[in-house]
């Protein structure tokens, strides 16, 4: 009896051990779960306080970028207003350049040659083809009669090109002052008038005039003047009348010459007699 | 390399004209004075564009276009005629007997550039 009574106090202890083992392992897995908890929370913690540096970072970068994308746009908008500003100064190079063209091919055919009706020819050339005149008339001044009279004409006969006194109507008044005369309104002077033209530039050969480009009407396609023919209305006072003035001189002094060598060569051929 | 067959009878135009022609990449200006001398030029050299004035000696600018537009070996050459004529009459005349284009004088060089640019073959360059 004793024996069993001691049995069944030893199952009992081992019962009242396997309930207390029982305790405290569900203690130990209800800490677990505790702690298994708050390493979830703290992890969620560290990741949540990453994801904020992160977000200040990203912000950070943006408004970088952004301040760069603003200062790159300003300096596009630079160089596109630098661009607009070089495209019209090419333009106008441009321009300058071809004005220039015409002013050396102008003056480089002037004195290409010293014949006297070749450097007319050329004079007219030039006002019709750079200018586009369509009538007008190149006179000298005849220093026997002190006129001026036409020695090159253009869309009009040479008889229909006046005689003019020095300081006579626009034209001689032109070849006495020296200055150039441009008609206000070209498009009113539509009959031919001899004595009124629309344009007159004297042939000047420093302050000395030696005659007078007399223009009368443009081409039909030309409605009026640019830079470029004021360039060339000064270029031909001063150039056209060089040439005109060294190459008549010069065909003047070839024709005397001849005439003189004519004269040698009867006085040689004389004691043959 | 582009050659251009500049046709006038004014000296300082022609000048003027292969000056301008200087701007165009590669290209060789051949110049005649009339329409006869730009006919010997056709025969002779290879030309891939035509600048032709109107009033000429000899023979004027729309004979030689007649000419060249008649000819199987000439007829597809562009011509730019460059005149003093600036009617309306005239320039359709021109177009009518086979001038591609047509450019009153006096010239603006960059028209005159951009116009021959314009007709100007691929195959030239």
């Amino acid at each position: 009896m004793d024996k069993e009574a001691g049995i069944s106090n030893k199952a009992e202890e081992f019962i009242q051990m396997f309930k207390k083992g029982e305790e405290f392992t569900k203690e130990i897995l209800r800490e677990n779960e505790k702690l298994r908890f708050r390493v979830a929370q703290l992890e969620g913690a560290v990741e949540r306080s990453g994801d904020e540096t992160r977000t200040k970072l990203y912000e950070e970068r943006i408004r970088l970028l952004e301040l760069e994308l603003s200062t790159i746009r300003e300096k596009f908008s630079q160089v596109e207003e630098e661009n607009k500003d070089f495209a019209s100064k090419y333009i106008e190079v441009e321009e300058e350049n071809n004005n220039l063209a015409n002013l050396y091919v102008a003056s480089y055919q002037l004195h290409s040659t010293l014949d006297f009706s070749e450097v007319l020819r050329i004079v007219v050339e030039i006002v019709i083809n750079l200018i586009g005149a369509e009538r007008f008339v190149v006179m000298l001044i005849d220093d026997k009669t002190n006129e001026l009279v036409s020695v090159a004409t253009e869309g009009l006969q040479a008889s229909e090109a006046p005689r003019i006194r020095i300081g006579e109507g626009t034209i001689g008044k032109v070849t006495k002052d020296g200055e150039s005369y441009f008609a206000e309104d070209l498009s009113a002077i539509n009959k031919f008038n001899p004595l009124e033209p629309i344009v007159c530039i004297p042939l000047k050969i420093k302050e000395h005039v030696i005659g007078a480009i007399v223009i009368y009407k443009l081409l039909t396609q030309k409605a009026g003047f640019n830079n470029v023919d004021y360039e060339l209305f000064n270029l031909l006072a001063g150039h056209a009348a060089t040439a005109i003035f060294s190459s008549r001189l010069y065909t003047q002094s070839e024709r005397k010459l001849t005439t003189i060598q004519g004269f040698l060569d009867l006085l040689k051929e004389k004691p043959k007699r | 390399m582009p050659n251009i067959l500049v046709v006038e009878d004014s000296p300082t135009m022609r000048q003027l004209i292969s000056f301008a022609m200087k701007r165009i990449s590669n290209s060789r200006v051949i110049e005649a004075t009339d329409g006869v001398d730009a006919l010997k030029k056709l025969s002779s050299d290879k030309i891939d564009l035509i600048l032709c004035d109107i009033n000429m000696p000899v023979m004027d600018g729309l004979k030689l276009v007649s000419l060249v537009r008649s000819n199987p070996s000439f007829k597809d050459i562009p011509i730019i005629m460059v005149t003093t004529e600036g009617a309306e009459e005239d320039r359709k005349r021109a177009l009518s007997i086979g001038a591609n284009a047509y450019l009153p004088k006096p010239i603006q060089t960059q028209e005159l550039i951009r116009l021959v640019n314009t007709y100007l073959p691929d195959s030239a360059d």
